[in-house]
Protein backbone atom coordinates (compact mmCIF):
# COMPACT_ATOMS: atom_id res chain seq x y z
CA UNK A 1 0.00 0.00 0.00
CA UNK A 2 2.84 2.40 0.61
CA UNK A 3 4.93 1.81 -2.60
CA UNK A 4 1.29 2.07 -4.52
CA UNK A 5 0.91 5.49 -2.31
CA UNK A 6 4.53 6.50 -3.41
CA UNK A 7 4.27 5.54 -7.15
CA UNK A 8 1.56 7.34 -7.94
CA UNK A 9 2.82 10.20 -5.78
CA UNK A 10 5.60 10.09 -7.89
CA UNK A 11 4.53 9.64 -11.08
CA UNK A 12 1.90 12.57 -10.50
CA UNK A 13 4.40 15.01 -9.35
CA UNK A 14 6.89 14.17 -12.47
CA UNK A 15 3.79 14.14 -14.77
CA UNK A 16 2.74 17.72 -13.15
CA UNK A 17 6.31 18.88 -14.30
CA UNK A 18 6.12 17.55 -17.73
CA UNK A 19 2.29 19.39 -17.85
CA UNK A 20 3.81 22.46 -16.19
CA UNK A 21 7.36 23.24 -17.67
CA UNK A 22 6.06 23.86 -21.46
CA UNK A 23 4.87 27.34 -21.40
CA UNK A 24 3.10 27.74 -23.95
CA UNK A 25 0.58 24.66 -23.29
CA UNK A 26 0.55 25.90 -19.89
CA UNK A 27 -0.45 29.58 -20.84
CA UNK A 28 -2.93 27.65 -23.82
CA UNK A 29 -4.72 25.82 -20.91
CA UNK A 30 -5.87 29.11 -18.97
CA UNK A 31 -6.40 31.23 -22.17
CA UNK A 32 -8.79 29.21 -23.71
CA UNK A 33 -11.06 28.89 -20.48
CA UNK A 34 -10.60 32.27 -19.87
CA UNK A 35 -11.96 33.19 -23.29
CA UNK A 36 -14.85 31.08 -23.23
CA UNK A 37 -15.73 32.19 -19.35
CA UNK A 38 -15.24 35.80 -20.82
CA UNK A 39 -17.91 35.08 -23.51
CA UNK A 40 -20.36 33.28 -21.03
CA UNK A 41 -20.68 36.28 -18.95
CA UNK A 42 -20.83 39.02 -21.50
CA UNK A 43 -23.85 37.23 -21.91
CA UNK A 44 -25.49 37.02 -18.94
CA UNK A 45 -24.13 40.46 -17.75
CA UNK A 46 -26.54 42.28 -20.34
CA UNK A 47 -29.43 40.94 -17.92
CA UNK A 48 -28.11 42.88 -15.15
CA UNK A 49 -29.08 39.94 -12.90
CA UNK A 50 -26.50 39.60 -10.09
CA UNK A 51 -27.57 36.15 -9.06
CA UNK A 52 -27.41 34.94 -12.98
CA UNK A 53 -23.43 36.51 -12.64
CA UNK A 54 -23.21 34.40 -9.62
CA UNK A 55 -24.53 31.30 -11.35
CA UNK A 56 -21.95 32.15 -14.75
CA UNK A 57 -19.28 32.72 -12.56
CA UNK A 58 -19.28 29.39 -10.25
CA UNK A 59 -20.38 27.65 -13.84
CA UNK A 60 -17.34 29.35 -15.89
CA UNK A 61 -14.36 28.50 -13.53
CA UNK A 62 -15.12 24.76 -13.40
CA UNK A 63 -15.83 24.51 -17.46
CA UNK A 64 -12.26 25.70 -17.58
CA UNK A 65 -11.23 22.28 -15.31
CA UNK A 66 -13.16 20.86 -18.02
CA UNK A 67 -12.11 21.79 -21.32
CA UNK A 68 -8.14 21.04 -19.62
CA UNK A 69 -8.80 17.38 -18.71
CA UNK A 70 -11.39 16.41 -21.73
CA UNK A 71 -9.03 17.62 -24.53
CA UNK A 72 -5.86 15.97 -22.92
CA UNK A 73 -6.76 13.23 -21.45
CA UNK A 74 -8.59 11.67 -24.84
CA UNK A 75 -5.30 11.92 -26.43
CA UNK A 76 -3.31 10.75 -23.55
CA UNK A 77 -2.43 7.44 -24.97
CA UNK A 78 -2.06 9.04 -28.50
CA UNK A 79 0.68 11.32 -27.39
CA UNK A 80 2.74 8.57 -25.49
CA UNK A 81 2.54 6.24 -28.34
CA UNK A 82 4.17 8.99 -30.42
CA UNK A 83 6.58 9.36 -28.14
CA UNK A 84 7.56 6.05 -27.97
CA UNK A 85 6.83 5.31 -24.35
CA UNK A 86 3.79 3.80 -24.58
CA UNK A 87 5.58 0.32 -25.03
CA UNK A 88 7.69 0.93 -22.07
CA UNK A 89 4.39 1.53 -20.04
CA UNK A 90 2.80 -1.37 -21.07
CA UNK A 91 5.79 -3.82 -20.68
CA UNK A 92 6.13 -2.43 -17.16
CA UNK A 93 5.13 -5.04 -14.33
CA UNK A 94 2.34 -2.25 -12.98
CA UNK A 95 -1.20 -2.63 -14.62
CA UNK A 96 -1.77 0.42 -17.24
CA UNK A 97 -3.96 2.27 -14.52
CA UNK A 98 -1.41 2.80 -12.30
CA UNK A 99 0.44 4.50 -14.76
CA UNK A 100 -2.68 6.48 -16.46
CA UNK A 101 -4.01 7.87 -12.98
CA UNK A 102 -1.34 9.91 -11.94
CA UNK A 103 -1.22 11.79 -15.27
CA UNK A 104 -5.09 12.55 -15.45
CA UNK A 105 -4.46 13.54 -11.69
CA UNK A 106 -1.91 15.70 -13.11
CA UNK A 107 -4.03 17.13 -15.79
CA UNK A 108 -7.04 17.88 -12.90
CA UNK A 109 -4.24 19.98 -10.89
CA UNK A 110 -3.76 22.28 -13.96
CA UNK A 111 -7.58 22.20 -13.98
CA UNK A 112 -7.65 23.51 -10.58
CA UNK A 113 -4.96 26.19 -11.41
CA UNK A 114 -7.35 27.36 -14.33
CA UNK A 115 -10.53 27.33 -11.71
CA UNK A 116 -8.17 29.63 -9.49
CA UNK A 117 -7.68 32.10 -12.91
CA UNK A 118 -11.33 32.23 -13.83
CA UNK A 119 -12.36 33.02 -10.66
CA UNK A 120 -9.47 35.79 -10.05
CA UNK A 121 -10.42 37.06 -13.25
CA UNK A 122 -14.01 37.47 -13.10
CA UNK A 123 -12.89 39.58 -10.20
CA UNK A 124 -10.67 42.01 -11.94
CA UNK A 125 -12.26 42.19 -14.97
CA UNK A 126 -16.45 41.62 -14.40
CA UNK A 127 -16.01 42.76 -10.71
CA UNK A 128 -17.74 39.58 -9.60
CA UNK A 129 -17.26 38.97 -5.84
CA UNK A 130 -18.46 35.11 -5.75
CA UNK A 131 -21.01 34.81 -2.67
CA UNK A 132 -19.56 31.52 -1.39
CA UNK A 133 -21.78 30.56 1.69
CA UNK A 134 -19.00 28.12 3.06
CA UNK A 135 -15.26 28.32 2.06
CA UNK A 136 -14.35 25.18 3.23
CA UNK A 137 -17.06 22.75 1.88
CA UNK A 138 -16.77 25.27 -1.42
CA UNK A 139 -12.77 23.89 -1.71
CA UNK A 140 -13.75 20.70 -0.73
CA UNK A 141 -16.51 20.70 -4.06
CA UNK A 142 -13.95 22.20 -6.12
CA UNK A 143 -11.32 19.22 -4.90
CA UNK A 144 -13.56 16.82 -5.37
CA UNK A 145 -14.59 17.87 -9.04
CA UNK A 146 -10.90 17.70 -9.81
CA UNK A 147 -10.65 14.22 -8.31
CA UNK A 148 -13.35 12.71 -9.92
CA UNK A 149 -12.61 14.86 -13.17
CA UNK A 150 -9.44 13.23 -13.44
CA UNK A 151 -11.38 9.75 -13.03
CA UNK A 152 -13.48 10.37 -15.43
CA UNK A 153 -10.32 11.35 -17.99
CA UNK A 154 -8.90 8.21 -17.21
CA UNK A 155 -12.25 7.06 -18.61
CA UNK A 156 -11.75 9.30 -21.83
CA UNK A 157 -7.69 8.10 -22.07
CA UNK A 158 -8.49 4.28 -22.43
CA UNK A 159 -11.73 4.87 -24.70
CA UNK A 160 -10.38 7.14 -26.78
CA UNK A 161 -7.47 5.74 -27.80
CA UNK A 162 -9.30 3.24 -29.90
CA UNK A 163 -10.23 6.03 -32.19
CA UNK A 164 -7.55 7.32 -34.60
CA UNK A 165 -8.89 10.77 -34.05
CA UNK A 166 -8.58 10.73 -30.55
CA UNK A 167 -8.01 14.79 -30.42
CA UNK A 168 -10.82 15.46 -32.34
CA UNK A 169 -12.70 12.98 -29.96
CA UNK A 170 -11.66 15.21 -27.03
CA UNK A 171 -12.49 18.52 -28.65
CA UNK A 172 -16.11 17.04 -30.00
CA UNK A 173 -16.54 15.86 -26.07
CA UNK A 174 -15.73 19.51 -24.74
CA UNK A 175 -18.60 21.46 -25.62
CA UNK A 176 -21.29 19.09 -25.72
CA UNK A 177 -20.20 18.85 -21.72
CA UNK A 178 -20.48 22.45 -21.39
CA UNK A 179 -24.45 21.92 -21.85
CA UNK A 180 -24.56 18.74 -20.37
CA UNK A 181 -22.30 19.39 -16.73
CA UNK A 182 -24.70 22.41 -16.13
CA UNK A 183 -21.97 25.03 -16.43
CA UNK A 184 -24.00 27.74 -17.58
CA UNK A 185 -27.51 26.53 -18.36
CA UNK A 186 -29.58 24.65 -15.79
CA UNK A 187 -29.64 20.68 -16.60
CA UNK A 188 -33.66 21.25 -16.30
CA UNK A 189 -33.68 23.48 -18.79
CA UNK A 190 -32.41 20.42 -21.17
CA UNK A 191 -35.06 18.17 -22.98
CA UNK A 192 -36.14 15.28 -20.33
CA UNK A 193 -34.25 12.05 -22.97
CA UNK A 194 -31.21 14.12 -22.36
CA UNK A 195 -30.86 13.90 -18.26
CA UNK A 196 -29.78 10.32 -17.93
CA UNK A 197 -26.64 11.60 -20.02
CA UNK A 198 -25.99 14.43 -18.01
CA UNK A 199 -26.61 12.43 -14.27
CA UNK A 200 -23.97 9.94 -16.06
CA UNK A 201 -21.38 12.20 -15.84
CA UNK A 202 -19.45 13.15 -12.40
CA UNK A 203 -18.76 16.46 -13.18
CA UNK A 204 -23.20 17.69 -13.30
CA UNK A 205 -22.82 16.34 -9.59
CA UNK A 206 -19.48 17.90 -8.53
CA UNK A 207 -21.02 21.37 -10.09
CA UNK A 208 -24.05 21.20 -8.20
CA UNK A 209 -22.15 20.75 -4.99
CA UNK A 210 -20.56 24.12 -5.55
CA UNK A 211 -23.55 25.50 -6.19
CA UNK A 212 -24.60 24.31 -3.27
CA UNK A 213 -21.35 25.08 -1.15
CA UNK A 214 -21.40 28.53 -2.63
CA UNK A 215 -25.13 28.91 -1.85
CA UNK A 216 -25.26 27.61 1.96
CA UNK A 217 -26.80 24.62 0.74
CA UNK A 218 -25.53 21.14 2.51
CA UNK A 219 -23.40 19.68 -0.78
CA UNK A 220 -23.47 15.99 0.80
CA UNK A 221 -25.72 14.55 -1.01
CA UNK A 222 -24.17 15.80 -4.69
CA UNK A 223 -20.95 14.99 -3.53
CA UNK A 224 -21.77 11.55 -2.80
CA UNK A 225 -23.12 11.36 -5.83
CA UNK A 226 -20.24 12.71 -7.60
CA UNK A 227 -17.77 10.33 -5.73
CA UNK A 228 -19.47 7.14 -6.67
CA UNK A 229 -20.17 7.88 -10.22
CA UNK A 230 -16.94 8.56 -10.57
CA UNK A 231 -15.60 5.71 -9.11
CA UNK A 232 -17.53 4.18 -11.35
CA UNK A 233 -15.53 5.14 -14.12
CA UNK A 234 -12.72 4.28 -12.59
CA UNK A 235 -13.70 0.38 -12.06
CA UNK A 236 -15.20 0.43 -15.79
CA UNK A 237 -12.01 2.14 -16.95
CA UNK A 238 -9.52 0.23 -15.13
CA UNK A 239 -11.46 -3.39 -16.77
CA UNK A 240 -10.94 -1.41 -20.47
CA UNK A 241 -7.35 -0.56 -19.39
CA UNK A 242 -6.62 -4.31 -19.55
CA UNK A 243 -8.78 -5.54 -22.05
CA UNK A 244 -7.02 -2.36 -24.30
CA UNK A 245 -3.51 -3.74 -23.56
CA UNK A 246 -4.68 -7.28 -24.56
CA UNK A 247 -6.14 -5.87 -28.01
CA UNK A 248 -3.12 -4.03 -28.30
CA UNK A 249 -0.29 -7.16 -27.63
CA UNK A 250 -2.55 -9.11 -30.50
CA UNK A 251 -2.94 -6.70 -32.80
CA UNK A 252 -0.26 -4.93 -33.04
CA UNK A 253 -0.84 -1.29 -32.15
CA UNK A 254 0.97 -0.21 -29.35
CA UNK A 255 4.15 1.42 -31.44
CA UNK A 256 4.04 3.63 -34.18
CA UNK A 257 6.97 1.91 -36.19
CA UNK B 1 20.20 -24.23 -14.78
CA UNK B 2 16.71 -22.87 -16.48
CA UNK B 3 17.94 -20.75 -20.25
CA UNK B 4 17.78 -17.40 -20.27
CA UNK B 5 15.28 -17.54 -23.70
CA UNK B 6 13.92 -20.23 -25.46
CA UNK B 7 11.89 -19.60 -28.47
CA UNK B 8 9.90 -22.94 -29.85
CA UNK B 9 8.25 -22.49 -33.42
CA UNK B 10 7.51 -19.36 -32.51
CA UNK B 11 5.23 -17.65 -35.65
CA UNK B 12 3.74 -14.00 -35.65
CA UNK B 13 1.77 -12.65 -38.98
CA UNK B 14 0.25 -9.05 -39.41
CA UNK B 15 -2.96 -8.76 -40.80
CA UNK B 16 -2.31 -4.82 -42.77
CA UNK B 17 -5.14 -3.07 -44.47
CA UNK B 18 -4.51 -0.91 -46.91
CA UNK B 19 -7.12 1.65 -49.15
CA UNK B 20 -9.72 3.79 -47.48
CA UNK B 21 -12.71 3.00 -50.33
CA UNK B 22 -11.81 -0.59 -50.94
CA UNK B 23 -10.12 -2.12 -47.98
CA UNK B 24 -8.10 -4.62 -48.64
CA UNK B 25 -6.67 -6.93 -45.84
CA UNK B 26 -3.21 -8.53 -46.32
CA UNK B 27 -1.85 -10.86 -43.89
CA UNK B 28 2.28 -10.51 -43.68
CA UNK B 29 3.96 -13.34 -41.80
CA UNK B 30 6.71 -11.49 -39.96
CA UNK B 31 8.36 -14.23 -38.34
CA UNK B 32 7.88 -17.60 -39.39
CA UNK B 33 8.56 -20.67 -37.01
CA UNK B 34 11.77 -20.01 -35.34
CA UNK B 35 13.36 -21.64 -32.79
CA UNK B 36 16.42 -20.59 -30.91
CA UNK B 37 17.97 -20.85 -27.12
CA UNK B 38 19.88 -18.58 -25.19
CA UNK B 39 22.46 -19.22 -22.24
CA UNK B 40 22.22 -17.56 -19.18
CA UNK B 41 25.10 -14.75 -19.42
CA UNK B 42 25.46 -14.94 -23.02
CA UNK B 43 25.47 -12.29 -25.12
CA UNK B 44 23.40 -14.13 -28.50
CA UNK B 45 23.17 -11.80 -31.79
CA UNK B 46 20.53 -11.75 -34.31
CA UNK B 47 21.13 -10.36 -37.01
CA UNK B 48 19.60 -9.63 -40.23
CA UNK B 49 18.90 -6.73 -42.77
CA UNK B 50 15.55 -4.49 -42.49
CA UNK B 51 12.28 -5.87 -42.16
CA UNK B 52 13.87 -9.74 -41.51
CA UNK B 53 11.30 -10.04 -38.13
CA UNK B 54 14.20 -9.11 -35.52
CA UNK B 55 11.83 -6.46 -33.77
CA UNK B 56 9.19 -8.48 -33.93
CA UNK B 57 10.58 -11.07 -32.36
CA UNK B 58 11.77 -9.51 -29.51
CA UNK B 59 8.76 -8.01 -28.93
CA UNK B 60 7.26 -11.55 -28.41
CA UNK B 61 9.75 -12.11 -25.71
CA UNK B 62 9.00 -9.15 -24.20
CA UNK B 63 5.50 -9.55 -23.96
CA UNK B 64 4.31 -6.41 -26.64
CA UNK B 65 3.04 -9.13 -28.74
CA UNK B 66 0.83 -11.84 -28.93
CA UNK B 67 2.61 -15.13 -31.01
CA UNK B 68 0.56 -16.13 -33.53
CA UNK B 69 1.19 -19.59 -32.60
CA UNK B 70 4.50 -21.19 -30.57
CA UNK B 71 5.82 -20.23 -27.06
CA UNK B 72 8.48 -18.60 -25.74
CA UNK B 73 9.96 -18.93 -22.42
CA UNK B 74 12.20 -16.13 -20.16
CA UNK B 75 13.95 -17.27 -16.96
CA UNK B 76 11.55 -20.60 -17.47
CA UNK B 77 8.78 -18.19 -17.75
CA UNK B 78 5.64 -18.44 -20.19
CA UNK B 79 5.92 -15.35 -22.62
CA UNK B 80 2.36 -15.22 -22.50
CA UNK B 81 0.81 -16.44 -19.58
CA UNK B 82 3.14 -15.14 -17.10
CA UNK B 83 3.60 -11.70 -18.28
CA UNK B 84 3.91 -9.90 -15.27
CA UNK B 85 7.21 -12.54 -13.81
CA UNK B 86 8.58 -12.16 -17.53
CA UNK B 87 8.15 -8.63 -17.22
CA UNK B 88 9.97 -8.22 -13.51
CA UNK B 89 13.32 -9.89 -15.08
CA UNK B 90 14.14 -8.29 -18.52
CA UNK B 91 14.74 -5.17 -19.71
CA UNK B 92 13.85 -3.98 -23.03
CA UNK B 93 16.10 -1.05 -25.12
CA UNK B 94 15.33 0.29 -28.15
CA UNK B 95 17.57 2.36 -31.20
CA UNK B 96 15.85 5.59 -31.89
CA UNK B 97 15.71 9.13 -30.28
CA UNK B 98 11.93 8.15 -29.32
CA UNK B 99 10.38 6.37 -25.97
CA UNK B 100 12.08 9.49 -22.93
CA UNK B 101 10.13 12.12 -21.38
CA UNK B 102 11.77 15.06 -23.56
CA UNK B 103 10.42 17.75 -21.10
CA UNK B 104 12.11 15.66 -17.87
CA UNK B 105 16.07 15.71 -17.07
CA UNK B 106 17.56 12.48 -17.34
CA UNK B 107 17.31 12.00 -13.69
CA UNK B 108 13.45 12.40 -13.87
CA UNK B 109 13.07 10.15 -16.39
CA UNK B 110 15.41 7.46 -14.51
CA UNK B 111 12.92 8.14 -11.51
CA UNK B 112 9.48 8.27 -13.55
CA UNK B 113 10.87 4.64 -14.88
CA UNK B 114 12.06 3.51 -10.98
CA UNK B 115 8.69 3.77 -9.74
CA UNK B 116 6.85 1.77 -12.64
CA UNK B 117 9.54 -0.87 -12.45
CA UNK B 118 9.30 -1.19 -8.74
CA UNK B 119 12.81 -0.08 -8.18
CA UNK B 120 12.59 -0.18 -4.26
CA UNK B 121 12.51 3.11 -2.66
CA UNK B 122 15.47 3.07 -0.11
CA UNK B 123 17.96 2.06 -3.07
CA UNK B 124 16.12 4.23 -5.97
CA UNK B 125 19.28 7.26 -5.43
CA UNK B 126 21.99 5.48 -5.47
CA UNK B 127 20.84 2.79 -8.03
CA UNK B 128 19.94 5.97 -10.40
CA UNK B 129 23.51 7.71 -9.80
CA UNK B 130 25.13 4.18 -10.37
CA UNK B 131 23.75 3.98 -13.75
CA UNK B 132 23.91 7.58 -14.62
CA UNK B 133 27.61 7.07 -14.12
CA UNK B 134 27.84 3.78 -15.87
CA UNK B 135 26.56 5.39 -19.24
CA UNK B 136 28.71 8.56 -18.67
CA UNK B 137 25.43 11.02 -18.07
CA UNK B 138 26.31 12.12 -14.25
CA UNK B 139 27.77 15.97 -15.06
CA UNK B 140 24.29 16.34 -17.66
CA UNK B 141 21.75 14.80 -15.14
CA UNK B 142 19.51 17.44 -14.59
CA UNK B 143 19.52 18.99 -18.14
CA UNK B 144 15.97 18.15 -20.21
CA UNK B 145 16.47 15.12 -22.18
CA UNK B 146 15.15 17.55 -25.08
CA UNK B 147 18.83 19.19 -25.41
CA UNK B 148 20.43 15.87 -25.52
CA UNK B 149 22.10 13.86 -28.24
CA UNK B 150 21.66 10.98 -30.25
CA UNK B 151 24.09 9.01 -28.28
CA UNK B 152 23.15 10.50 -25.03
CA UNK B 153 19.61 9.44 -25.67
CA UNK B 154 21.07 5.68 -26.62
CA UNK B 155 23.07 5.26 -23.51
CA UNK B 156 20.23 7.16 -21.22
CA UNK B 157 17.81 4.38 -22.72
CA UNK B 158 20.40 1.65 -21.45
CA UNK B 159 20.49 3.03 -18.11
CA UNK B 160 16.81 3.00 -17.97
CA UNK B 161 16.53 -0.73 -19.30
CA UNK B 162 18.72 -1.63 -16.48
CA UNK B 163 17.25 0.63 -13.33
CA UNK B 164 15.20 -2.93 -12.20
CA UNK B 165 18.72 -4.71 -12.27
CA UNK B 166 17.21 -7.47 -14.87
CA UNK B 167 19.01 -10.96 -15.49
CA UNK B 168 17.76 -10.60 -19.12
CA UNK B 169 18.37 -7.80 -21.81
CA UNK B 170 16.78 -7.08 -25.24
CA UNK B 171 18.61 -4.25 -26.98
CA UNK B 172 16.98 -3.97 -30.29
CA UNK B 173 19.13 -2.21 -32.91
CA UNK B 174 20.86 0.04 -30.15
CA UNK B 175 23.27 1.51 -32.25
CA UNK B 176 21.29 2.82 -35.06
CA UNK B 177 21.60 6.38 -35.58
CA UNK B 178 24.81 7.16 -33.39
CA UNK B 179 28.39 7.98 -35.24
CA UNK B 180 31.26 5.47 -35.17
CA UNK B 181 32.98 6.94 -31.70
CA UNK B 182 29.36 6.80 -29.98
CA UNK B 183 28.77 3.53 -31.26
CA UNK B 184 32.32 2.34 -29.85
CA UNK B 185 31.39 3.57 -26.43
CA UNK B 186 27.93 2.24 -26.37
CA UNK B 187 29.59 -1.64 -28.02
CA UNK B 188 31.98 -1.11 -24.57
CA UNK B 189 28.59 -0.73 -22.33
CA UNK B 190 27.25 -3.62 -24.31
CA UNK B 191 30.63 -5.57 -23.25
CA UNK B 192 30.06 -4.85 -19.87
CA UNK B 193 26.75 -5.87 -19.23
CA UNK B 194 28.02 -9.17 -19.92
CA UNK B 195 30.83 -8.77 -17.41
CA UNK B 196 28.15 -8.04 -14.91
CA UNK B 197 26.77 -11.45 -15.72
CA UNK B 198 23.46 -10.43 -17.28
CA UNK B 199 22.28 -11.96 -20.29
CA UNK B 200 21.56 -10.17 -23.76
CA UNK B 201 19.79 -10.22 -26.57
CA UNK B 202 20.70 -7.86 -28.99
CA UNK B 203 19.77 -7.58 -32.50
CA UNK B 204 21.36 -5.65 -35.32
CA UNK B 205 22.11 -5.29 -39.22
CA UNK B 206 25.39 -4.25 -38.72
CA UNK B 207 28.05 -7.28 -39.24
CA UNK B 208 30.64 -6.00 -37.74
CA UNK B 209 28.91 -4.91 -34.21
CA UNK B 210 28.03 -8.94 -33.87
CA UNK B 211 31.04 -10.25 -34.53
CA UNK B 212 32.78 -8.10 -31.86
CA UNK B 213 30.20 -8.84 -28.96
CA UNK B 214 28.29 -11.96 -29.72
CA UNK B 215 28.82 -15.30 -28.15
CA UNK B 216 26.56 -16.32 -30.95
CA UNK B 217 24.91 -15.17 -33.87
CA UNK B 218 21.44 -16.28 -35.66
CA UNK B 219 20.64 -15.17 -38.90
CA UNK B 220 17.35 -13.73 -39.64
CA UNK B 221 16.23 -13.65 -43.12
CA UNK B 222 12.49 -12.52 -44.16
CA UNK B 223 11.05 -14.46 -40.66
CA UNK B 224 13.66 -17.54 -41.05
CA UNK B 225 16.71 -18.08 -39.47
CA UNK B 226 18.97 -19.39 -41.99
CA UNK B 227 21.82 -19.91 -39.83
CA UNK B 228 23.36 -20.11 -36.37
CA UNK B 229 26.67 -20.50 -34.34
CA UNK B 230 30.04 -18.58 -33.22
CA UNK B 231 31.27 -15.78 -34.93
CA UNK B 232 34.19 -18.18 -36.18
CA UNK B 233 31.55 -20.82 -37.41
CA UNK B 234 29.91 -18.71 -39.52
CA UNK B 235 32.89 -17.17 -41.19
CA UNK B 236 34.08 -21.06 -41.47
CA UNK B 237 30.54 -21.57 -43.47
CA UNK B 238 32.50 -19.18 -46.67
CA UNK B 239 35.88 -20.34 -46.17
CA UNK B 240 37.27 -22.11 -48.57
CA UNK B 241 35.71 -19.98 -51.60
CA UNK B 242 36.75 -16.59 -52.58
CA UNK B 243 35.41 -13.30 -53.13
CA UNK B 244 35.68 -11.51 -56.52
CA UNK B 245 34.44 -7.83 -56.75
CA UNK B 246 33.50 -6.24 -60.31
CA UNK B 247 32.78 -2.35 -60.50
CA UNK B 248 30.18 -1.50 -63.15
CA UNK B 249 28.31 1.05 -64.47
CA UNK B 250 24.79 0.62 -64.92
CA UNK B 251 23.89 -2.97 -64.70
CA UNK B 252 20.67 -4.09 -65.46
CA UNK B 253 19.06 -7.14 -62.67
CA UNK B 254 18.81 -9.36 -65.43
CA UNK B 255 22.51 -9.19 -66.38
CA UNK B 256 23.78 -9.51 -62.70
CA UNK B 257 21.14 -12.83 -62.75
CA UNK B 258 23.01 -14.33 -65.80
CA UNK B 259 26.38 -13.79 -64.13
CA UNK B 260 25.00 -16.03 -61.28
CA UNK B 261 24.66 -18.78 -63.57
CA UNK B 262 28.72 -19.27 -64.65
CA UNK B 263 29.98 -22.46 -63.22
CA UNK B 264 31.76 -22.02 -60.14
CA UNK B 265 29.74 -18.84 -58.47
CA UNK B 266 27.88 -19.29 -55.25
CA UNK B 267 25.99 -16.07 -55.38
CA UNK B 268 26.22 -12.23 -56.28
CA UNK B 269 25.40 -9.33 -54.26
CA UNK B 270 24.89 -5.70 -55.45
CA UNK B 271 26.08 -3.29 -53.72
CA UNK B 272 25.78 0.45 -54.84
CA UNK B 273 28.87 2.71 -53.94
CA UNK B 274 27.96 6.04 -55.67
CA UNK B 275 27.77 5.79 -59.59
CA UNK B 276 29.16 2.47 -59.17
CA UNK B 277 27.55 -0.81 -58.96
CA UNK B 278 30.18 -3.52 -57.43
CA UNK B 279 29.48 -7.00 -57.56
CA UNK B 280 30.80 -9.31 -55.00
CA UNK B 281 30.86 -12.58 -56.64
CA UNK B 282 31.52 -15.70 -54.28
CA UNK B 283 32.87 -18.13 -55.63
CA UNK B 284 34.68 -21.68 -55.31
CA UNK B 285 38.55 -21.00 -54.42
CA UNK B 286 39.58 -23.10 -57.62
CA UNK B 287 37.15 -21.74 -60.36
CA UNK B 288 38.75 -19.12 -62.55
CA UNK B 289 35.29 -16.90 -63.62
CA UNK B 290 36.79 -13.82 -64.43
CA UNK B 291 36.71 -14.14 -67.91
CA UNK B 292 33.21 -15.86 -67.77
CA UNK B 293 31.74 -12.74 -65.57
CA UNK B 294 33.23 -10.46 -68.02
CA UNK B 295 32.07 -12.47 -70.84
CA UNK B 296 28.16 -12.34 -69.64
CA UNK B 297 28.63 -8.63 -68.49
CA UNK B 298 28.95 -7.85 -72.47
CA UNK B 299 28.48 -4.09 -73.37
CA UNK B 300 28.34 -2.65 -69.61
CA UNK B 301 31.19 -0.54 -68.74
CA UNK B 302 33.35 -1.95 -65.93
CA UNK B 303 35.86 -0.80 -63.71
CA UNK B 304 38.40 -2.52 -61.39
CA UNK B 305 38.10 -6.33 -60.77
CA UNK B 306 39.79 -7.32 -57.46
CA UNK B 307 39.88 -10.78 -55.98
CA UNK B 308 40.29 -11.29 -52.17
CA UNK B 309 39.28 -13.39 -49.37
CA UNK B 310 36.31 -13.96 -47.56
CA UNK B 311 35.40 -11.90 -44.73
CA UNK B 312 32.30 -12.54 -41.92
CA UNK B 313 30.21 -9.79 -43.52
CA UNK B 314 30.35 -11.85 -46.82
CA UNK B 315 29.04 -14.94 -44.97
CA UNK B 316 26.31 -12.68 -43.95
CA UNK B 317 25.34 -10.74 -47.45
CA UNK B 318 25.47 -14.33 -48.66
CA UNK B 319 23.12 -15.86 -46.08
CA UNK B 320 20.69 -12.99 -46.82
CA UNK B 321 20.76 -13.05 -50.18
CA UNK B 322 20.01 -16.61 -50.26
CA UNK B 323 21.80 -18.54 -52.70
N1 LIG C 1 2.54 -3.56 -36.67
C1 LIG C 1 2.78 -4.11 -37.87
N2 LIG C 1 1.80 -4.20 -38.79
C2 LIG C 1 2.05 -4.76 -39.98
N3 LIG C 1 3.22 -5.22 -40.38
C3 LIG C 1 4.25 -5.17 -39.54
C4 LIG C 1 4.08 -4.60 -38.24
N4 LIG C 1 5.27 -4.67 -37.60
C5 LIG C 1 6.14 -5.24 -38.46
N5 LIG C 1 5.52 -5.54 -39.62
C6 LIG C 1 6.15 -6.21 -40.78
O1 LIG C 1 6.81 -7.36 -40.34
C7 LIG C 1 8.05 -7.53 -40.98
C8 LIG C 1 9.17 -7.62 -39.97
O2 LIG C 1 9.34 -6.39 -39.33
P1 LIG C 1 10.34 -6.15 -38.13
O3 LIG C 1 10.18 -7.23 -37.14
O4 LIG C 1 10.14 -4.77 -37.65
O5 LIG C 1 11.74 -6.27 -38.87
P2 LIG C 1 13.19 -5.83 -38.38
O6 LIG C 1 13.11 -5.40 -36.96
O7 LIG C 1 14.04 -7.03 -38.59
O8 LIG C 1 13.61 -4.71 -39.27
C9 LIG C 1 8.19 -6.35 -41.93
O9 LIG C 1 7.81 -6.76 -43.21
C10 LIG C 1 7.22 -5.34 -41.39
O10 LIG C 1 6.71 -4.55 -42.43
MG1 LIG D 1 13.60 -3.56 -36.12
Amino acid sequence: MRSYLRQQRICYLLQLRVLSTSLFDGLLAVFFPLMFATAALLVYRIKDDPDGMQYAGLGAAIMGMWTCQGVIASSLLTRERWAGTLELLVAAPIPLSRVLVPITMALSTIGLYCVVATIVWERLVFDIRLEIASWPLFVLSVLMSALTLALFGFFLSVTAVRYRTSWSLGAALEYPGWLLCGFLVPVDLLPDWLHPLSWSIPTTWAMAAVRDAANGVSPWGNLGLCVAVGLVYAVVAAYLGRRLVESARRHATLALT
Amino acid sequence: MTLAVEATELRRTFRTTTGTVRRTRKDVEAVKGISFHIEQGELFGLLGPNGAGKTTTIKMLITLLLPTSGSARVLGHDVVADTREVRRRIGYVFGGDRGLYERLSARDNLRYFSELYGVPPRTQATRIDELLELVGLTERDRERVEGYSRGMRQRLHIARGLLHDPDVLFLDEPSIGIDPVGARELRATIGNLVEMGKTVLLTTHYMFEADELCDRIAVIREGEIVAEGTPAQLKGRVSGGRVVEVETYGVLEETVAEVGTVAGIRSVAVEERGQQQVLIIQCERDAEVTQAVLARLGDVRVGRVTAREPTLEDAYVELVTGS
